[in-house]
C-alpha cells in the first residue's frame, strides 16, 4: 500500500524559507498511542484533501507540560511550556491546531503568560472553518442515518465552552446525533484527565469510564464520537466492557475521513 | 417611664448589631490570613456576573424544584426585611406602623409580605421534608452528618418561626386588622383569638419577631447561612478566565527561567528573595489565596457540586463540598486560635492537609471542573485541590508512584510514557 503520508516538517518549511497555513500540533497521544495515532492520520488526510498547508514539529515537539501541571507538578510544566515556546517562537508559529484537548487548553491558555502567544483551534473547530471557507465538503457517506451520540472532552466543552463545532460537523454527516442525558456543560469526565490517564484510580466501587459508557449506551447509539484521543481510550475501554462489538467509538475527524472513504 | 421600652429596644438592637459586626471583622481578619489573589478582568463583567449569578440567581434553576422554591424563599427573605425597617423605626420612637402613613399603599405592602411570608412558609415545609425525609442522595453524604445537617435544619426552623410571628403580630394586631387592607393572610387568623388579651399577644409576637431576627443575623455567623451575605462579593470575585486555564506559579517562572538563560547571573538574583516563596503550593490554609477562602465560608453546603463529580459518582473520597467545608473550619480553627493566643497564631501541629483533606481524595481528582461548573455562586472546588497538588509534588514528591513514573518520562523523553523524542514523527510510515 503506498500508506505513506506527506507530512512536512516546520524545518523543512524553513529550509525553503516559507510559512505554513498552520502548525498541526500532534500531541503525545497523538504521536505514539496506537489508537490516538489513526486520529492524527485520518486528520492529516483531511488537511491533504482541504489542500492546507501544513507543518508538524516532529522530532522537536515535546509534551506540552499538561499532565504535569495537573499532578502538581509546576516546574515541569513550566521546563516543558519554556522549552516548547522557544521553539514555537523560533519558527514564528502564529496558528495551531491540535487534535488532544488537553494540548488545546494549555497552548491556548497557559502558554501566553509564558511567552507563548498563538491562535490555538481544536481540529474540531478548525474543520468547521474549512467547511465553512468551502475548503472542505463532508458527505455522510456510510455513515448517512446512523445514531451518533458525542461525549463532551472536559477540557473542550466545559474548560473552554466549545460544544457545538464537532456537533456541527457530525450533523454535515447527515447522521442522527442523539444527546445523552449529560451533556455540554454536565457532560461527565471520561476519567482520564488531571493525569488520572497514568495511574490507577482511588479505591471505589465503580471506574468512571464504565459510568460515562453506561450513560452513553443509555442513547442506544451505533457510534460514540469523541474528540479526544484520552476520552477515545477510555471509552473504548467501556464499550470493550459493555457493549464490545455493538458500538464504535471514533473521533470526529475519523468520521469525516472514513465517510469521505479517505 | 414612657421611654423604657424604647431603651431596651436601642439596647437590643446595638447588641444584636455591635456583635453582629465584631464577628464579620473576625471574619475578614480570617479571610485575610489568604495570599493575595489575582484579580484579572474587568469589573464591569465582575459586576455582572454578582448581578445575574447572586441577585439574579441564574444557577440556581438548573434544578428547578429547589431553585423555585430557593427564589421563594430568597426573595420573601429580602422583601419581607423592608417590614424590618419600620419595626426598628417603630422601636426606637415608640410609634406603631409609622409607615402605614403612606395610604393605600400600605396596605398592598403589607399584604405583598403577608403572600410571600405564606409561600415561604410552604417552601420552607418542603425544603424539611427534602432534607429530612426524600432520602436525596447529596444531602446524605458522610460530610453532612453532625452539625451541618442540624445547621441546615436549624435555618428552616427559625425561618418557620420568624414568618410564623410575622402573621400573628398582624393578626393580633386590633388596628392593622381594622383598617382591613394588607391582612389577606392574617385575617384568617384573627377570629382565632377572640377573646384573648390581643395586644398582649401582638406585642410579644412584635417583640420575638425583632429578637428573632437579630438572633438570626448572629447565627449567621456560625452557619452556611453566611451564603445569604457572602455569594454577593463571592460571585464578584469568581473567575473569569476559561475554566481549564490553571494560574502559573510567578515563582516557578522566575527560577526556570533562571535555569534555561545562561546570561542570567544566579547569584545576582538570590538577593532578591522576596520573589521566592517559602513554599510551593498548600499544605494549610494560609497558603491558599483570599478568595479561595472567602469561597470557603461562602460555600452552601448544598452538594450541587459534588453529585456532579465523577471521582464522587464512583465512590471515590472525593467530595468537592467537603474540600470547602474542611478549609472553612480548618480556617475557623485557626481564627479562634488567634483569638486565645491574642492575636498571633501560635503552631497546634495541624494543617488542613492531613488532619483534614487526605492524599487519597486530592489524587482523586479529573480536573474534569465538573464542580466549579455546578456551583450556584461560582465556587472553585479544583483551585484548592491543585494548590494542595502543587504541595505534595513539589513540597513533599509524594506522587502516586505512577505519576512519578510519567513525569520522569516527561522529563527525559518529552512524552509521559517512554518513547523516545526522536521517534514523534514515526507514525507517518507506519
Ligand atoms: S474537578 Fe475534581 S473535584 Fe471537581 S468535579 Fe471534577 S473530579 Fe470532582
Ligand atoms: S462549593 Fe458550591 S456547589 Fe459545592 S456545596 Fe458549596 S455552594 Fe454548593
Amino acid at each position: 500500500m503506498s500508506d505513506v503520508l506527506k507530512v512536512p516538517t516546520m524545518a523543512e518549511f524553513m529550509a525553503q524559507g516559507k510559512q505554513p497555513e498552520v502548525l498541526f500540533w500532534v500531541g503525545c497521544a497523538g504521536s505514539f498511542d496506537d489508537r490516538a495515532k489513526k486520529i492524527t492520520k485520518a486528520f492529516v488526510k483531511l488537511l491533504h484533501k482541504a489542500e492546507v498547508d501544513f507543518a508538524v514539529l516532529g522530532a522537536e515537539e515535546s509534551c506540552t507540560g499538561d499532565p504535569a501541571k495537573r499532578a502538581g507538578n509546576e516546574f515541569l510544566f513550566q521546563m516543558q511550556a519554556v522549552t516548547n515556546i522557544e521553539v514555537l517562537n523560533a519558527y514564528e508559529v502564529k496558528k495551531i491546531v491540535t487534535a488532544c484537548p488537553h494540548c488545546f487548553n494549555t497552548l491556548k491558555n497557559e502558554y501566553p503568560s509564558l511567552g507563548g502567544d498563538y491562535q490555538v483551534m481544536h481540529h474540531t473547530q478548525f474543520l468547521k472553518s474549512l467547511l465553512d471557507e468551502g475548503r472542505l465538503t463532508i458527505e455522510g457517506g456510510k455513515f448517512t442515518g446512523k445514531r451518533i451520540t458525542f461525549h463532551d472532552p472536559c477540557y473542550l466543552g466545559r474548560a473552554n465552552d466549545v460544544y457545538e463545532a464537532p456537533r456541527d460537523l457530525i450533523k454535515k454527516l447527515d447522521a442522527e446525533l442523539v444527546e445523552m442525558k449529560n451533556c455540554r456543560k454536565k457532560g461527565l469526565c471520561c476519567g482520564a484527565g488531571g493525569a488520572q490517564m497514568f495511574k490507577d484510580a482511588e479505591p471505589g466501587n465503580k471506574e468512571v469510564n464504565i459510568e460515562r459508557t453506561e450513560q452513553a449506551m443509555e442513547t442506544k447509539p451505533q457510534i460514540i464520537a469523541a474528540g479526544c484521543p484520552f476520552c477515545n481510550t477510555m471509552m473504548t475501554d467501556g464499550v470493550k466492557n459493555k457493549a464490545e462489538g455493538q458500538i464504535e467509538v471514533m473521533d470526529v475527524a475519523e468520521l469525516i475521513a472514513n465517510a469521505n472513504d479517505l | 417611664m414612657n421611654f423604657l421600652p424604647n431603651v431596651i429596644f436601642a439596647i437590643i438592637l446595638f447588641i444584636g448589631i455591635g456583635f453582629f459586626v465584631k464577628n464579620i471583622r473576625k471574619l475578614k481578619r480570617n479571610i485575610y490570613l489568604g495570599k493575595d489573589a489575582n484579580i484579572s478582568g474587568d469589573s464591569k463583567t465582575r459586576w455582572k456576573n454578582m448581578a445575574r449569578i447572586a441577585l439574579g440567581q441564574s444557577k440556581m434553576v438548573s434544578r428547578p424544584i429547589s431553585g423555585i422554591l430557593h427564589i421563594i424563599v430568597y426573595i420573601g427573605f429580602v422583601i419581607i426585611n423592608i417590614e424590618v425597617l419600620e419595626i426598628i423605626i417603630d422601636g426606637l420612637f415608640g410609634t406603631h406602623r409609622i409607615f402605614s402613613g403612606i395610604g393605600s399603599l400600605y396596605g398592598v405592602l403589607i399584604g405583598t409580605f403577608e403572600i410571600l411570608a405564606a409561600l415561604v412558609f410552604i417552601a420552607v415545609v418542603i425544603f424539611w421534608f427534602r432534607r429530612n425525609v426524600v432520602k436525596i442522595k447529596r444531602f446524605l453524604s458522610s460530610e453532612m452528618k453532625g452539625w451541618p445537617k442540624l445547621d441546615g435544619n436549624l435555618i428552616l426552623y427559625f425561618e418557620i418561626v420568624l414568618m410564623g410571628l410575622f402573621i400573628l403580630m398582624n393578626a393580633t394586631d386590633a388596628e392593622f386588622q381594622s383598617m382591613n387592607s394588607g391582612n389577606v393572610i392574617s385575617q384568617f387568623f384573627a377570629p382565632m383569638f377572640e377573646g384573648y388579651n390581643i395586644h398582649l399577644i401582638e406585642r410579644v409576637a412584635w417583640w420575638m419577631h425583632i429578637i428573632g431576627i437579630l438572633i438570626f443575623l448572629n447565627y449567621l455567623y456560625y452557619s452556611k447561612h453566611l451564603h445569604i451575605l457572602l455569594a454577593f462579593p463571592n460571585t464578584y470575585f469568581g473567575n473569569l478566565n476559561p475554566k481549564g486555564q490553571f494560574n502559573n506559579l510567578e515563582a516557578v517562572t522566575n527560577e526556570v527561567k533562571l535555569m534555561m538563560d545562561p546570561n542570567v547571573d544566579p547569584f545576582a538574583a538570590t538577593a532578591d528573595d522576596a520573589s521566592v516563596p517559602d513554599k510551593f503550593g498548600a499544605s494549610d490554609v494560609q497558603d491558599l489565596n483570599k478568595i479561595q477562602l472567602l469561597n470557603a465560608y461562602s460555600c452552601t453546603e448544598c452538594g450541587r457540586c459534588t453529585s456532579e463529580c465523577p471521582a464522587n459518582q464512583t465512590g471515590k473520597k472525593l467530595s468537592p463540598r467537603k474540600i470547602m467545608m474542611d478549609t472553612r473550619d480548618r480556617l475557623v480553627e485557626v481564627g479562634r486560635n488567634i483569638d486565645a493566643n491574642k492575636g498571633t497564631f501560635v503552631d497546634d501541629g495541624k494543617q488542613l492537609l492531613g488532619d483534614y483533606i487526605t492524599n487519597e481524595e486530592l489524587w482523586a481528582c479529573t480536573s474534569c471542573n465538573a464542580c466549579v461548573e455546578a456551583c450556584p455562586i461560582s465556587i472553585d472546588p479544583l483551585s484548592i485541590i491543585l494548590e494542595m497538588r502543587r504541595y505534595l509534588v513539589m513540597e513533599q514528591s509524594a506522587a502516586p508512584m505512577e505519576l512519578n513514573t510519567m513525569m520522569s518520562n516527561i522529563e527525559n523523553n518529552g512524552a509521559p510514557w517512554p518513547y523516545n523524542q526522536m521517534d514523534r514523527l514515526n507514525w507517518k510510515n507506519e
